[in-house]
């Protein structure tokens, strides 16, 4: 060897060459193939996952955000809405209070009228009755008058005269 | 922060009393100088950071205590392998001390040749030691992936640690310096070196057994490693590079005539880059163990200057030590990324997408 006079550490050594070279091929293919691989993947599929993650929860949340604020619109409207019906319901009622008020009204008044119609009715019917009663009175109490006044042919002239001067006069 | 007072206190006290105690002790000194050689201190230190035929763990000459690792030698004369130990090296064979104390072969005629030598070395099994922690590592971590999907949780402790790891590299240097078009073809090549080299330093701390060898401050290493980045970025270069090396956009004079001069600087480029990212990795952990190892034979040095110089230099050396130690663990992390950053950015620019204006 020329290089008697260098260090040790400074001497080039096949056999050490060789072994590193072996040792640190064996060593770089195993843990390329399932050393480095293993963590260097899981570590950037675990950071996609995160990244996912904060994505689904950003959108979660925005969902949740905007159904809130639905849930609230949906909760005035349902409080407006209630608040129309119940205004609607004594609309209603007011109405048909008022409706059934005319109505009684009405048919109280149609009641009384009819009812005063029937008592002019039958009051025209028992005066006619009382009427063609006292004619029928009359008439017999006349007939009985008549009958006696004139039972002699006399007196019936004398009637007959008196008529007819009464009708002749009255022209 | 108290603690912190008191001891450099401590430490003030023993290095006023260093002089005082040389003093009055050189004779004792000079008599244990002479008894025990001298610490050489760069001799210790390189022979630390060399490669060595065993694992040594504690305690020298007779009484060493080592792990004997194999030794696999071809011998040029008769083409045969040989596999054993330090203790039974085959007949022919010796270590050349004037080399390192690597294996030659003998010949006939008397001279010596460096053997074809494919021990595993205390670097080679280092080496297996990391890839066989790295596999377990990130296998346990992929496995740990494979029960769950991306719904479920999200790892925590240790796999937790490795993906926070493993993302910030692969999203903060490979993805930003290579650009977003390409960079999945070479994140696994850049991960595996920033892991590699990380691994490797941080062993390379560890005092004993499991670690301890100078891997990466080894220039076999990071040669191999800048060779693997300098191939990654020529082959996958675009036809984007290859003009900008051989006809950028400068003025004619510049790159044709009378000399191709930035066609020229361009081409000592395409070496100088890897070959920097080479020599950083290598003199930056080199460097770090040998000021460790300097530190920790300076405890031994004192002590042979006398009971005084023992006492200041160890307090010194002890904290110094505990500094760098914390230092070279920045340093492990430093480089491993500064390595895989810049090859990063080499491969980043061999795909340049349009001439930047």
């Amino acid at each position: 060897m020329e290089s008697l006079n260098l260090p040790a550490v400074l001497t080039p050594d096949l056999g050490l060459l060789f072994w590193m070279l072996l040792a640190f091929l064996v060593v770089f293919f195993v843990l390329a193939k399932f050393g480095f691989p293993a963590i260097v993947g899981m570590v950037e599929e675990r950071k996609q996952y995160i990244d996912e993650s904060l994505q689904k929860a950003h959108e979660a949340n925005e969902k949740l955000a905007s159904i809130t604020t639905q849930s609230e619109q949906m909760l005035t409207e349902a409080r407006e809405r209630s608040a129309q019906i119940v205004k609607e319901a004594a609309a209603t009622r007011d109405n048909i209070v008022a409706t059934a008020q005319d109505k009684a009204r009405e048919e109280g008044a149609r009641i009384i009228a009819e009812a005063k119609q029937q008592i002019e009715a039958e009051k025209q019917a028992a005066l006619q009755e009382i009427r063609g009663e006292v004619a029928q009175l009359s008439i017999s109490v006349a007939e009985k008058i008549l009958r006696k006044q004139l039972s002699d042919d006399a007196a019936q002239m004398q009637y007959v005269n008196q008529l007819l001067d009464e009708v002749s006069v009255g022209k | 922060m108290k603690r912190i007072k008191s001891i450099f206190l401590l430490l003030f006290a023993a290095i006023i009393a260093m002089p005082i105690f040389a003093q009055e002790a050189p004779a004792v000194a000079e008599a244990e100088q002479k008894e025990e050689a001298a610490i050489n201190i760069p001799e210790i230190v390189l022979e630390h950071l060399a490669d060595s035929y065993e694992w040594h763990i504690c305690g020298e000459g007779e009484h060493a205590v080592s792990i004997p690792l194999p030794i696999i030698i071809r011998s040029s004369e008769t083409g045969q392998w040989h596999f054993c130990t330090e203790e039974t090296l085959p007949e022919g064979f010796f270590f050349n001390e004037e080399a390192h104390g690597k294996i030659y072969e003998k010949h006939a005629d008397g001279t010596s040749e460096r053997a074809l030598d494919l021990s595993l070395t205390k670097s080679a099994v280092q080496i297996w030691i990391v890839v066989f922690v790295m596999l377990a590592v990130f296998l346990s971590c992929s496995r740990w992936y494979k029960k769950r999907d991306e719904k479920s949780e999200a790892p925590r402790g240790f796999v937790g640690m490795m993906e926070m790891l493993t993302m910030a590299i692969h999203d903060g240097v490979i993805r930003a310096c290579v650009g977003e078009k390409h960079y999945k073809k070479f994140a696994p090549y850049l991960l595996t070196v920033f892991f590699f080299i990380l691994t490797t330093n941080i062993l390379g701390l560890l005092p004993i057994f499991p670690g301890g060898a100078n891997v990466t401050g080894n220039i076999n290493i990071t040669f191999f490693l800048a060779v693997c980045t300098m191939l990654l970025v020529n082959i996958f270069g675009n036809k984007e590079y290859w003009k900008e090396i051989f006809w950028p956009e400068v003025p004619l004079f510049l790159k044709a005539y009378p000399a191709p001069l930035i066609p020229v600087i361009e081409v000592v480029g395409i070496f100088t880059k890897p070959f920097a990212l080479m020599v950083r990795l290598f003199a930056n952990m080199m460097a770090g163990h040998a000021i460790i190892l300097s530190f920790t034979c300076v405890i031994f040095l004192g002590w042979t200057m006398g009971t005084g110089m023992g006492i200041g230099l160890n307090a010194f050396s002890a904290l110094m030590l505990l500094f760098m130690n914390l230092v070279e663990v920045l340093v492990a992390f430093v480089q491993a990324y500064v390595f895989t950053l810049l090859s990063a950015v080499f491969i980043g620019l061999a795909h340049p997408e349009h001439h930047a204006e």
